[in-house]
């Protein structure tokens, strides 16, 4: 028994993953991960749940969120409120937030007040007290949230549209807060139930970054998460989009000034960290079009056609779903959102066509390559990208060949990322502005939701 | 039993203050009269740059409201014979990111570079050019207001956006603070090429100018970095003072707006970044509505009642006084029950205070987290900027742990009691009908 045990300890060992970062495993199957940083005296500690709104159902949907919400709302030992009373008496910053992906709790201290954020961060994994009387209160303050974030913001009334257009069986078609009659019909029990599906230590990733010792945390992370029990996880299911048969077109009317054109394209996202190269290429795409203020969307169709008054383009292929990218743009005064479609489609083909030149994939590259000098400055940034990655089973190490990698990009490739980008992966939203004055009241991109 | 707990938690907590050597400023004035403010740090291969000036939308007039935005815009947008494409282009070569800053007070350049002498050299090059030599080109100049125009009308889409403005020219008017950041539709259409050139020669001098570095440099290269930038702005004597807030009596303002939510701005001008009442404020602040779940509106309006989902008050501490400015958005059927949770919130803590268990605990809040507040160059430079722009103390981040310990309970009721005033608060609401 007692050799067993250590035999187990030494296999699970700390090992060395990346410059600077520790991960290992513990005996529940929590990982912690440790990346040193020794600028200034403080730590940042993030929990991710590998449960996002990716692993909700329908009718339930946005209750990964309010879960979220309900995890400040006490537990056994840490009555309602104490959560955030407690790290605020610590000089500490705190808050969560979820996505399509996972559901982050973090913590920022001065680095000798590490153990108050695993005791109290320990105890709400397995402890939650879900209370009626809380959770009436709280539907309401989420329901808020929505009205603020998204019945009230035309732009995110057309993304979460859109995206229940993109994919029919995908459940990225849901939004991360929820559909308003979900929350208007979401009681306790919906929490609780996700509560006890999803929140266990063998779905979860401690990452720690700042002016620590790896072996003291991790020996830190083994007393206060090590007792915790790891539960049996539900099967999760694929729900792979089927093929798009052809391009989608939707209008949406919510009061605004001006129209705004969104288009998103499906497109291969990251799943072998050593193979793959159109991830890669389709970055550096988003680069050559929207990097800075030199790049083509904003020299052709803002400086020189003047057709838009903002145009932007960006790619998301790192993730648990399918890789996305996404074009957009408001049209100048006396151009239509069509007019502005059309010259976004024109600058995607023009690669197709014609390719880009070397001087614009160095520059993106130069970007590449300060941008990760840049985000040493920081430590919250390094641990979320760390985090990330072990959320999607995706090799720590990425975190410095992901600059090899954008670097190796050849032009070839970026035109051939270019080429994916066809009409039949193509799904398009065009706002279609009602009045303001009127009391025209209508039903209505937010990714993310902060506590 | 449970607030018997918490309190000896508190106690434990009170003494523990970072052992930790702070920020190590260094201050100089060029010939010119441009203030320096540098911290050499080189744990990171990189350099941030600003350059600050009294340029910020309080100097526009009402008729050429948005003079000092697009002015402050155009800067990049064609300089030293460069096209703005070319400016772009030659900065993300190397991939340096310029930065702004523009409020009510101030305009301001930011570069942050990687130090290599090639990288640094080129974009210290553009950086050059554009404080030195903007041409605010006609086309780009009508292309750049074309744009801010477009942008006017996202405002007017957005509630939020609607109430702060109507909250500004609730509590000044329209003059200095009241006048919009980003300045108005009919202002903008009057302003012309020669307006641009003029705002730049007056307001972007070498003698009001403010000029932080942090990063990978030595002193002596800091000097000589200073020196060049002052040398080429326009020289001559500092310019005019704006002239100084004058409150407007207390009013209410009701937008209709086809939303879902009313946004409810409540206020009154509160204090300057001088104030002699600052800690008290700010720390009182604290405990009212700045330290988010751990402050009373938050409590009483989300925890309490679930209201909305941000709740909050801050003092807006700027060049003159800025505004107190409390804050909520609410479905439109109860914004009047939750208006009136607001008011009697600040009414009660303007009455009597905080307790003592509040003030220890925004106290351990304040002291235990100021590690953070510093705890990368970009959060230094924001201090290094706001040190240098509003003349505080060199000592300002060696003594702030010490002026929020020291703020005590008395102080607070006090400074609260004589600078807010719960039954002349401005009261502006976007959203639903007018009612």
């Amino acid at each position: 028994m007692q050799l067993g045990r250590i035999a187990l300890l030494l296999i699970t060992a700390a090992m060395p993953a990346a410059a600077g970062v520790t991960d290992t495993t513990l005996d529940n199957g929590l990982r912690v991960i440790v990346k040193e940083d020794h600028r200034a005296p403080v730590v940042v500690s993030q929990l991710w749940y590998k449960a996002g709104s990716m692993d909700e159902h329908n009718g339930a949907t946005g209750v990964a969120h309010v879960l979220e919400h309900m995890m400040f709302k006490g537990t056994g030992k840490v009555p309602d409120g104490q959560f955030s009373k407690r790290i605020a008496a610590a000089g500490g910053r705190e808050n969560a937030f979820t996505n399509r992906d996972a559901t982050v709790y973090f913590q920022q201290l001065q680095k000798d007040r590490l153990p108050l954020s695993f005791e109290l961060e320990a105890d709400r994994m397995a402890d939650l007290q879900l209370k009626e009387e809380a959770f009436a209160k709280e539907i309401q303050v989420v329901m808020e949230e929505r009205r603020l974030r998204t019945e009230d913001n035309p732009h995110a009334v057309v993304y979460e549209q859109l995206m229940s257009v993109a994919f029919q069986a995908h459940p990225y078609r849901r939004p991360v807060i929820g559909w308003m009659d979900d929350l208007q019909n979401m009681r306790a029990q919906d929490a609780r139930d996700w509560y006890q599906r999803w929140y266990a230590p063998n779905n979860a990733t401690l990452v720690v970054a700042g002016d620590v010792d790896p072996q003291e945390v991790i020996a830190l992370a083994r007393k206060e998460y090590g007792r915790l029990a790891n539960k049996p996880l539900p099967v999760r299911k694929p729900q792979d989009e089927p093929p798009q048969r052809g391009e989608k077109r939707i209008v949406v009317k919510a009061p605004a000034k001006q129209p705004y054109v969104l288009m998103i394209y499906r497109a291969p996202g990251l799943d072998d960290a050593d193979k793959d190269v159109m991830p890669w290429a389709m970055q550096v795409l988003a680069g050559v079009l929207n990097g800075n203020d030199s790049a083509r969307l904003d020299k052709r169709l803002v400086k020189e056609q003047r057709i838009a008054v903002e145009a932007g383009a960006s790619y998301d292929g790192i993730s648990r779903g399918p890789g996305l990218f996404y074009l957009d743009g408001t049209p100048s005064e006396g151009k239509s959102a069509a007019e502005l479609e059309k010259a976004l489609r024109a600058e995607i083909r023009r690669i197709q066509h014609a390719g880009v030149s070397e001087e614009e994939l160095n520059r993106v590259k130069a970007q590449v390559i300060a941008g990760d000098v840049y985000q040493r400055d920081s430590v919250f940034y390094q641990a979320m990208q760390l985090g990330e990655l072990a959320t999607l089973g995706l090799p720590l190490d990425l975190l410095e060949k992901r600059v090899d990698k954008l670097k190796a990009v050849t032009a070839d490739q970026v035109r051939a990322a270019a080429r994916l980008l066809t009409d039949d992966r193509l799904s398009v939203a065009v706002l279609d502005p009602l009045p303001i004055s009127a009391s025209a009241r209508k039903p209505s991109m937010e990714v993310k939701h902060a506590r | 039993m449970r607030v018997k707990q918490f309190l000896l938690l508190l106690g434990a907590l009170v003494v523990a203050v970072p052992a930790w050597a702070g920020v190590a400023i260094q201050h100089w004035t060029t010939p010119q009269g441009t203030r320096v403010y540098f911290v050499e740090n080189r744990d990171i291969p990189m350099l941030d740059v600003a350059i600050d000036f009294p340029a910020g939308s309080r100097h526009d007039t009402p008729g050429k409201s948005g003079l000092a935005a697009l002015t402050h815009t155009m800067l990049d947008q064609g300089a030293g014979g460069m096209s703005d494409i070319v400016i772009a282009q030659r900065l993300a070569d190397v991939g340096a990111v310029l930065g702004g800053g523009f409020d009510q007070d101030k305009a301001g350049v930011s570069l942050r570079t990687l130090s290599s002498a090639r990288e640094r050299d080129a974009a210290l090059e553009v950086l050059m050019a554009i404080l030195h030599k903007p041409q605010f080109p006609q086309a780009a100049m009508q292309r750049e207001r074309a744009r801010m125009l477009a942008q006017l009308r996202d405002e007017d889409s957005r509630p939020g956006e609607v109430a702060a403005k109507a909250f500004y020219r609730a509590l000044y008017g329209d003059q200095g603070y009241g006048l919009p950041v980003a300045g108005t539709a009919k202002g903008l259409n009057k302003i012309v090429r020669g307006d641009l050139q003029a705002w730049y020669r007056m307001r972007y001098r070498a003698a009001d100018a403010v000029i932080s570095v942090i990063g990978d440099m030595s002193r002596a290269e800091a000097e000589k970095l200073a020196r060049r930038i002052a040398a080429g702005l326009p020289q001559g004597a500092p310019a005019p003072a704006a002239a100084p807030v004058s409150p407007r009596p207390p009013t209410e303002k009701r937008i209709a707006h086809p939303s879902l939510q009313s946004h409810v701005l409540i206020g009154q001008v509160g204090m300057a970044r001088s104030d002699p009442d600052y800690f008290a404020l700010y720390v009182g602040n604290h405990v009212l509505g700045g330290s988010g779940f751990d402050s009373r509106m938050l409590e009483e309006v989300r925890q309490k009642r679930g209201y909305a989902y941000s709740a909050y008050s801050y003092f807006i501490p700027m060049a003159q006084p800025g505004p107190l400015l409390i804050g909520l958005q609410t479905k439109n059927e109860q914004v009047e029950d939750a208006r009136k949770v607001a008011l009697e919130t600040v009414a009660r803590f303007v009455a009597e205070g905080p307790t003592e268990a509040e003030l220890a605990q925004a106290r351990n809040n304040l002291v235990g987290g100021f590690p953070l507040r510093i705890d990368s160059n970009k959060k230094i430079m924001d201090y290094l900027r706001a040190i240098g722009f509003h003349k505080l103390p060199l000592t300002y981040l060696d003594d702030w742990v010490k002026n929020v310990e020291s703020v005590t309970l008395e102080q607070i009721r006090d400074a609260f009691k004589r600078r807010v005033d719960p039954g002349a608060l401005s009261v502006v609401v976007v959203g639903g009908d007018a009612g």
